[in-house]
């Protein structure tokens, strides 16, 4: 039987794209017999996934999900950064230039602001929980942001591989929550809208969590989105380990 | 020419990760810094530069709009691949982390949309 297991094994991608389709099939269905439409398919396929990856870590104890058992491998690279990428740039075709133009400054705006009001209230979560030293506060501070940031971070002003996972495991739970939550809220935040999408992106900057949250809640609205989350683990990393640093060392002068 | 439209979009693709990764060195952060961003702006452009010149074909079109219908299963095939078992087993403090700064940045969304032109 070991020859099937080599079959799936050398031609990953290939199964993974089967799997992932009668997911997707079986989610489409599931919505239209259990909820009536009313929780999109979209939604259903991407918790499913989610669950799928917490039965594969529970399983193999790794960390990368379904893709740590050895036939399924091949949705590393499906669902990886590249694949990830790509798709996501090409949502942008048919994408209007005038409103994100429009929309440029309060993009810019939220930005600033979802960094630094997750680092904050990351931070200060991280000193109501009795943490007490600079690089630690700061390195939970930004894995608020995103689960880039915290380790990116947390390397640069030398916090423990403790912390740093911590802050790793803080921005999953973040892009999981926005992932599953976006379609519930967008109806009391008013995101219905491009514009509204690109404040979105910039305050929640997660680029998985906003894109497949923005996806479950509307397709078209991904691309605003995107637009702006991808720049906000940039200020993410800018910010955090420097002045978000400086400042917290302020407060904490240890 | 489908291929021509693949093309294109790696075309966008590559050229805005390089920028990306550019302007992350020039920061000196180890990160890319809107790469995604980057491409997916000159994806719009190169779209508008074409078409003005009536040499955006439909097939073209047909090569980067089935990337774009891929999306949503790449997204699904992502959420199968995070660390989903350390985030719900490492503890309260990445519970909360993660959980509280989404709902105050929820709360001052209805703010900041205050900022932006609102679409006729």
């Amino acid at each position: 039987m070991d020859y099937i297991t080599t079959v799936l094994v050398k031609n990953g991608l290939v199964v993974a794209f089967l799997v992932t389709g009668i997911v997707t099939y079986c989610s489409e269905y599931l919505s239209k017999v259990l909820t009536n439409k009313k929780i999109p398919g979209s939604a259903i396929a991407i918790f499913t996934g989610l669950v799928l990856a917490y039965i594969g870590g529970v399983v193999t104890g790794g960390s990368k999900g379904i893709a740590d058992i050895k036939q399924l491998s091949g949705f590393e690279l499906m669902g990886g950064a590249m694949f990830r990428d790509f798709a996501i740039v090409s949502t942008a075709m048919g994408a209007s230039f005038g409103i994100i133009k429009k929309t440029g400054l309060a993009g810019i705006v939220s930005l600033f602001v979802g960094v630094i009001l997750s680092f904050l209230v990351g931070a200060i979560i991280a000193v109501v929980m009795g943490y007490q030293d600079a690089a630690s506060i700061t390195t939970i501070g930004a894995g608020a942001c995103t689960f880039v940031v915290g380790p990116v971070t947390g390397t640069a002003v030398g916090a423990s591989s403790e912390v740093v996972a911590i802050s790793i495991a803080a921005g999953v739970v973040k892009s999981i929550l926005v992932t599953i939550g976006t379609p519930f809220v967008a109806r009391f935040i008013g995101l219905n809208n491009p514009q509204a999408a690109m404040i979105y992106g910039g305050l929640m900057g997660t680029t998985s969590g906003t894109a497949a949250g923005l996806a479950a809640t509307d397709p078209k609205l991904v691309p605003y989105g995107a637009m702006t989350a991808t720049f906000y683990t940039g200020l993410g990393c800018l910010l955090c380990p420097s002045i978000l640093y400086i400042l917290v060392k302020l407060c904490f002068n240890s | 020419m489908l291929i021509r439209g693949v093309a294109l979009l790696a075309a966008c693709f590559i050229i805005g990760q390089l920028s990306g990764e550019t302007l992350g060195r020039i920061l000196h952060i180890d990160a890319n810094v809107g790469g995604v961003g980057f491409a997916m702006l000159l994806l719009i452009l190169a779209q508008n530069w074409l078409e003005q010149r009536g040499r955006f074909h439909q097939e073209m079109e047909e090569g980067v709009m089935f990337w774009s219908k891929m999306y949503i299963p790449v997204i699904v095939a992502m959420s199968a691949i995070q660390n989903v078992r350390v985030a719900l087993s490492s503890g309260l403090v990445a519970l909360l982390a993660g959980i509280i700064p989404v709902l105050v940045c929820l709360a001052v969304m209805p703010l900041l949309s205050k900022l932006s032109p609102k679409a006729a």
